[in-house]
Parts: C-alpha cells; structure tokens; sequence
C-alpha cells in the first residue's frame, strides 16, 4: 500500500505553486514584488518551479528606498541574471523629487511608508494587475485576515470590512478598471516553514541572515547596522557585534540580532528557541499598535 | 524539541473552531498557543499594555487574536482569522470564524478547507441552538472530524454529569450527520488548562486524550480522494526555447486520485485518449502524482489542451452536465438569489456563467426543517438550487470530492463572490 501523505513543506509548496500558477493564468499583466528578503526570495523560486522549465511568464518589481544593503542588490542582479527575469524598478527618490512623497523628518525618519506611494506609482506605471508579495499571516495580526487574492480599489486601498470571502480552492481575481490585487502565495507559511524549506531545498540567501562581524549602534530597543543611512549621534557609541538578521527591509529600519548562527541549520535552532517574533526588530511596526494595518490600508505590501 | 530533522516528518491539520459568543473560544486559542510556546514576549507585552489601556483586570488573551482595530473598538470579530502553531509532530492551521448568527457565511469559508471542526460547548448552557448550526455547518461542508470541547467545566466543579448531559444531547441530533464519521467529546477548561495538553487531574473519570494530544494523532490521511483520477489543467507550459522546442507541459493540481506515467487518461471534454508520457515536479521527474500536488503532465500524443480541460481516467470518468443540482450558501447583504439570476461560475479552474432555473428549498440552520416555496435567499441563507450552466461541467458529487464538487458564484456587475455551493 503507497503512502500518499505529503509533509505540512510539500503541502505549502504546493499550494503556493497553484497560486503563482493561478496569478499567471487570471491576470493580464502581474509582477513579483522582490525585495531581496527572505520570504520574497523562497517566492521567486517557488515560481521558478511552477512554470519549469519555461521562464518566469512576469516581471520582478523592486520598491527600491533607496537605503539598500549593498549585499540585497548583488543578491537580487545575480537571481534574476540566473533566471532571465525582466527587471523594474520603482524608485522612492523619484516619487520625492516628484513631490509625490514627503521624506519624513526627525530623529527617526525612514522612508519605509515612503514605499507605499512608489509601489502605487509604479503599478500604475507599469499597468499592472496583480502584484504577488510574500507577505505571510502569522507575521502581524493586522496580516491574520489577509486573504490569498486581496482585493485593492482604484486607489490602491485596502478595505479589511469588504474582503471577498476564500473558499476551497477557487480564487476570485474578477476585477473593475483600474483595481488590482496584492496576491501572497506564502499565505500559510509561518518563519520557520520558510526556514525549514530554504535549509530542505538548499536555497541560496544573503550572507546577511548569518552570522557576521558588523559596526552597530543600539537606538529604541533595535541593533541598526551603520552606514551611510544610520550615522551614529552624539550620544550613540557605535561597536562591533557579531549580529544578522531576521527580516531584511530598509536599512534604516531592519534590526539585527546578536547571533552565532552561520548556517540555516543554525537558524532552525535559534528561530526554534527564540522567544520574540521576527518583527519585533522591526522599528516600523513599534511605532503603534495598528501600525501595520494602517500602512496596508494606504496601500503597503 | 528537535526541530532540525524531524520537521521532515511532520504532516499538516486544518482545522476551524466555532463556539456561541462568550463560549471561551479566544481564550482556549490562547491556551494552546500559550501551552505550545507560540505566544512571543513581545506580543505577551503587546496585550499586556492594551490590556492595561483597555482598563481590563488581567492580561486579555483575547487581544491576541482580535486583529483588526474597527474589531477591537467593537469587542467583536468580524472576519475568518488564520493562525498557526506547530508541534514537533503537526503544523496546525486555524480557522477561526466568529460565532454571531449573522456570520454563517464565515464559518462556511473557515469549514471549506478544514479537516477537523472544534466545536466549544459551555457546559453550564450544554448543546444550544448555535451548537447544531455549527455542527450542521461543518457537516454539510464535508468535515468527518469533529471535536466537541466541553468547555468551562471548572465552573462546574468538573462534574462528570455536565460532561454526560452535553454527550446525550449532541449525540441525539448527531445520528442526522451525513458527513461527521469521527465524533470525539473532551472536557476541558481553557482558562485553567484542564485536557489542554496534559490529562486533568481534576477529572479522573474522563479516560480520553486531552485536546492537544487528540489534534496531533487524530488520522486525515484516508479523507482525500485517492481512486477518482481528476486534473483540471490550471496552465499551458510551452518555453519557446530552442533546448524546449516542442516541450508542452500541463501543470496544475490533481483534484483526486493517482496519475502514474503510462497511465492511459482521456481528455475532457475533447474526449482524445493518450499516455502519460512525463510527470514533472519543479524540474524533477518524478512517477506518480496524486492530491494535492501540484505538477505538470507531458502526453505522449500532440492534443490541443487548455485551461478548464480536465484529464482523467478512460474508465472512471466524472459527470459531465449543464444542468446541476446544489446547496449553496448565500453570502451577499446586498444581492438576493432568485429564480432566474445569472451569474459568473467557478469550478475547477473552469470559468463560465450559470441561471438558476428552481429554488428547491431553504434549510433553517437552527431547527434544521426545510422551508419550501420561498422566493429567493438572502445573506447567510442556506439550501437547494437547481442551476443551467453555459456549458458542460465536469464533477462529482460534492461528498466524493470536496475539489472537483465545489464551485462559487460571482456577480457579474460587481465582481464580488456572492455563493459557495457544493454539488450533489
């Protein structure tokens, strides 16, 4: 007697490859948001193995803020040289100079909610449809009742009240002019699926989620990595930790963690005894309690 | 735990939890992930400051799980919620779907992927009225495992006699399920942790498994359909590379049975018979394919097949139909079903549009008696339709195969998902 039982990695794989497969088949003109994290990388390679060994049938799309680890850029020009994606991106310098976006001021500016007006921009732009992302639900709780296909009006919003409900496995991408849908495969994938996943299927990351030797400075709670972007102030004393990190975002707001883990198997064990979540480095969501849900309301990932 | 080789063996539940309002729903969410360490410091101090803000006496578990701020001004959860725990043994996947009698549709969503439906009992009231709903909810969406948790029994001073009475009377409405095979009763008190995860001392008459325990063993393997062969083709690989001249690959999910290469299998609706001549995972050969994974078919023979085509096997084929019989369950407040609306049909990953040509009857979800002669369904209405699709549909019944006997209904003005039906 066969045994047809798939682990919880196979079943989350294949469920988020019918997706990507479903964004290519119900919409016209769909991109991938890739960041260069995690989460939009082990993205990119499940699509990779949907449409094998055809060529991803759309473009990657980085919001780009300008404050970049140059590590994520080399990561992200060598994966889509490697697959033969067409690459765009959307600057939030542009939007800046444009006027479009205000660059926020003050002791702890970031351009990480400058992003959401150079996502929109840039899918108008571009006419696009569908934007697939990696956002996963156990990340946030405004996330918690995010749906597969996430419906997004004319100007880009999200209305948690008026979300199409999800059934089985039929997913509804009929839409008006000038809508579009934030599509997320991973949608059930919790961290340490995405860990286990990228240690089982030996998938290339950034040397920034390991453990290496970097010059830091300790600001509300969070480790932020100096460099151009994060310059020490006069009551800061920058030293050199060995850190990586969890999440990667803007550099002016990804935290990193004291570690000495160098390898995803080490990972897999920190993660596992680790008592705060991912996000809990991330300076954007400190900033209230519907942080997150307000941002994804303007239109955020 | 060890999480570095084992997590290979670990398999997956889906479940969906349904309790009446007050029935400590949030709170027994927040025990097991308490008791299974998925509740993190920073969240712990997250609910704690609300709490505090909230003037609340103690710490609310229940803020963990109310996500939404229009839901945390309001007290109440309006929305199907999906979180996640995991133990070395199984990855968990919650539904969590509010109570209110207005949310039937969302405890239909919750229910549709579910494997198991946990349903919280407070055993002062015993079965109420909302008790059968959710239980006839979970069994018309197909579910066989249903986990009655007798909840709050430390208010009961752990009687054994609560426990019996909610037993009788469940059992007595149960004999009527045509779906639910695996009925399991467990006293438990989330708020002290009693058969959460350890057994309860404080009732030594009760010989079963706690909850956790029960969750982590209860057997789903033989749920999905392995002997009807059914592959919707979801997209048409085709490289136009010089190394993938003539490559045409069929990917998609298989919705039922086994697909092995060589298997002989006819085309729908063409109705061309050929062989399998590959099967593809990824870029990785491999022989056999079943539900639910997701791969890609090489034929041996040159046939024109597309998106909607279903391919299956010569003698075991599905029913091929326009006109199909349904429950459904209406989902709009501002659309009514009636006698003669059209609308957008999804099934498989077929697209086409149906009218409903009769409205048999309606289901009172509390008395469970049908009601006949009604003009149209409104928002959370439950029941019979007859509908005439534009074209044939290739199904099962919606008990043989949750995949290839669902379908919802979408309008076509305002694009909104307006039904969920199962075939019968």
């Amino acid at each position: 007697m066969h045994n047809y039982n798939l682990n919880h990695l196979e079943q989350l794989e294949s469920e988020a490859i019918f997706i990507l497969r479903e964004t290519a088949a119900q919409f016209e003109r769909p991109g991938l948001l890739f960041s260069g994290g995690k989460d939009s990388i082990v993205m990119a390679y499940l699509a990779a193995k949907a449409f094998a060994p055809a060529k991803i049938p759309f473009p990657f799309i980085h919001i780009d803020t300008g404050h970049n680890f140059e590590e994520t850029i080399a990561y992200r020009d060598s994966f889509i040289k490697k697959y033969g994606i067409q690459l765009i991106v959307g600057l939030v310098q542009d939007s800046i100079d444009q006027g479009t976006a205000v660059e926020e001021t003050g002791p702890n500016a970031s351009r990480n909610a400058l992003q959401s007006v150079t996502l929109l921009e840039t899918i108008e732009k571009e006419s696009l449809d569908a934007c697939l992302g990696g956002g996963r639900r156990d990340e946030e709780k405004a996330r918690a009742k995010e749906r597969f296909f996430s419906h997004r009006d004319a100007f880009g919003q999200w209305d948690p009240k008026n979300q199409r409900p999800e059934l089985w496995n039929l997913f509804n991408g009929k839409k008006g002019p000038g809508e579009n849908f934030r599509i997320f495969p991973l949608s059930n994938w919790t961290e340490m699926d995405v860990w286990q996943y990228a240690k089982n299927e030996a998938i290339e990351l950034p040397n920034l989620y390991f453990s290496h030797k970097r010059e830091i400075v300790e600001r509300n709670g969070s480790l932020l990595a100096v460099s151009e972007f994060v310059t020490p102030r006069p009551n800061e004393s920058p030293r050199v930790e060995t850190v990586r990190f969890r999440t990667i975002g803007d550099a002016t707001c990804t935290g990193a963690i004291l570690s000495n883990a160098t390898n995803l198997h080490d990972v897999i064990s920190e993660v596992a005894a680790s008592r705060v979540t991912e996000r809990g480095s991330r300076a954007d969501d400190r900033r209230s309690e519907a942080a997150m849900e307000d941002r994804k309301k303007q239109g955020y990932f | 735990m060890t999480v570095q080789n084992d997590y290979l063996n670990m398999d997956l539940l889906r479940f969906t939890t349904a309790g009446s309002v007050d029935d400590g729903k949030s709170t027994l969410i927040g025990r097991l992930f308490h008791d299974t360490k998925t509740i993190f410091e920073d969240q712990l101090e997250a609910i704690e400051k609300s709490s505090k803000q909230r003037g609340d006496e103690h710490v609310n578990l229940a803020l963990l799980t109310d996500g939404l701020r229009a839901e945390r001004e309001q007290g109440i959860t309006i929305d199907v919620a999906y979180r996640y725990f995991a133990t070395p043994k199984r990855k968990f996947i919650i539904a969590d779907t509010p109570g209110h009698i207005q949310y039937t549709r969302n405890m239909v969503t919750g229910a549709s992927t579910a494997n198991l439906a946990l349903i919280l009992v407070d055993a002062r009231n015993g079965v109420v009225e909302q008790t059968k709903r959710h239980t006839f909810i979970a069994d018309l969406l197909g579910i066989k495992h249903v986990a009655v948790c007798i909840n709050k029994m430390d208010l009961v001073e752990y009687k054994e006699e609560a426990y019996q009475k909610v037993l009788t009377q469940y059992t007595e409405f149960a004999s009527r399920l045509e779906n639910v095979t695996d009925l399991n009763f467990i006293p438990i008190s989330a708020l002290k942790g009693d058969n959460i995860v350890d057994r309860s001392d404080n009732m030594p008459w009760y010989k079963g498994p706690p909850l956790l325990y029960h969750l982590e063993n209860v057997y789903v393997g033989s749920d999905s359909n392995h002997v009807d062969s059914r592959f919707p083709v979801q997209w048409v690989i085709r490289p136009h590379s010089d190394e993938y001249h003539d490559f045409r690959g069929f990917s998609g999910r298989v919705a039922g049975g086994v697909f092995k290469v060589g298997d002989e299998v006819t085309i729908l609706p063409s109705g061309f018979s050929t062989k399998i001549k590959k099967i593809l995972k990824g870029n990785e050969e491999i022989d056999e394919a079943f539900h639910p994974l997701s791969v890609t078919f090489l034929l041996e023979d040159e046939i024109d097949v597309s998106r909607g085509d279903m391919i299956v096997k010569p003698n075991n084929q599905p029913k091929v139909s326009q006109d199909i019989e349904a429950f459904i369950c209406w989902f709009s407040g501002t659309k009514k079903l009636n006698k003669g609306g059209k609308f957008i049909f999804r099934h498989t990953t077929k697209e086409a549009q149906a009218i409903v040509s009769n409205i048999r009857y309606k289901v009172d979800v509390n008395s469970l008696r049908k009601l006949e002669d009604v003009e149209g369904f409104d928002m959370n209405d439950i029941g019979r339709v007859s509908l005439r699709v534009s074209q044939p549909i290739f199904h099962d019944t919606y008990r043989r195969n949750r995949n290839t006997g669902s379908f919802i209904l979408v309008d076509p003005f305002t694009n909104e998902t307006l039904a969920a039906g199962m075939l019968r």
